[in-house]
């Protein structure tokens, strides 16, 4: 079965774990890919080759500074991503708010 | 007044066949535990934002039969059925579950929820879902998912959720 090329969007280019590992050290901070060659502790070839990926769908924004590039995560594309996690997580999660407001209105009853 | 969201916490280790979810309520447990057996309420809140839930057969007691219906907001419909092994108000359910829109049935689920009392009147369930095999476990964590990858998401769910609130 053809499957769609891992640069077609964030959704697919998250599916690889090395790739979720690059937006986990980064967190919030800018790096260059030499910091992320050794925070990760991986050759450079391999992190420059999944952060371009990263590069592609917009998960990661470039920015330059003298002749360094820096990267960070882009929040904006990120969002989507964390709102539609699995299914299965979503539906034990959104399960759980709406028992929240039943409890609520229940706990109004029995006073 | 909506009270600050508890999260939903979810264990899911590589290669095993069984997964834990873990949330707390600002409720006390007995409260939580009828909200789990009153069949009025049960429909209330099992199920996503979207989707409505039809009981066709439900005795919350130890050695009942279950049976629901859910429609998802485009329409389609899943029944899931199951017996209930053991419910001991207000600690424990211990029932088994199986999907019906699978291929083939014989693919069940023995799930044990628990309900542990914590001070302030809240509480915490703590629901444990053992699978046939470590295959059954992911498909039904990862369905959607185009990836072959049987990782846990768990991870990428943390970093997400690291990320977004700074």
């Amino acid at each position: 079965m053809a499957r769609r090329p891992t640069t077609h969007d964030p959704f697919n280019a998250v599916a690889e774990p090395k790739r979720r590992m690059i937006l986990e050290v980064m967190g919030s901070t800018e790096r260059s890919v030499n910091e992320l060659v050794v925070l990760l502790d991986w050759p450079q070839p391999m992190v420059s080759k999944h952060l371009g990926v990263l590069k592609k769908v917009e998960l990661v924004k470039e920015h330059r500074q003298g002749r360094q590039r820096l990267y960070r995560v882009n929040m904006e594309k990120l969002k989507p991503i964390h709102e539609w996690v699995t299914p299965f997580e979503k539906y034990w999660s959104e399960s759980y708010e709406r028992l929240d407001e039943v409890l609520e209105i229940l706990k109004k009853k029995e006073k | 007044m909506a009270s600050k969201k508890n999260p939903t916490t979810f264990s899911v280790e590589p290669g095993k066949q069984e997964l834990f979810i873990t949330r707390e309520f600002d409720a006390p447990r007995e409260l939580v535990f009828k909200a789990f057996t009153d069949p009025d309420l049960y429909v209330q809140w099992l199920g996503p934002h979207g989707f409505t839930t039809t009981l066709e057969m439900f005795e919350p007691v130890s050695g009942g039969r279950w049976r629901f219906v859910q429609r998802d907001p485009d329409g389609n419909e899943y029944g899931s059925h199951g017996v209930n092994h053991e419910v001991l108000a207000p600690e424990r359910i211990i029932c088994t579950f199986e999907f019906e829109g699978l291929p083939d049935s014989g693919h069940v689920v023995l799930e044990t929820n628990r309900f542990e009392e914590l001070p302030g009147g809240r509480t915490r369930i703590v629901s444990q879902s053992v699978y046939q095999s470590i295959a059954d476990r992911d498909g039904m964590v990862e369905a959607g998912m185009e990836s072959g990858t049987t990782d846990s998401y768990e991870r990428l769910d943390e970093i997400l959720e690291k990320l977004l609130v700074k």
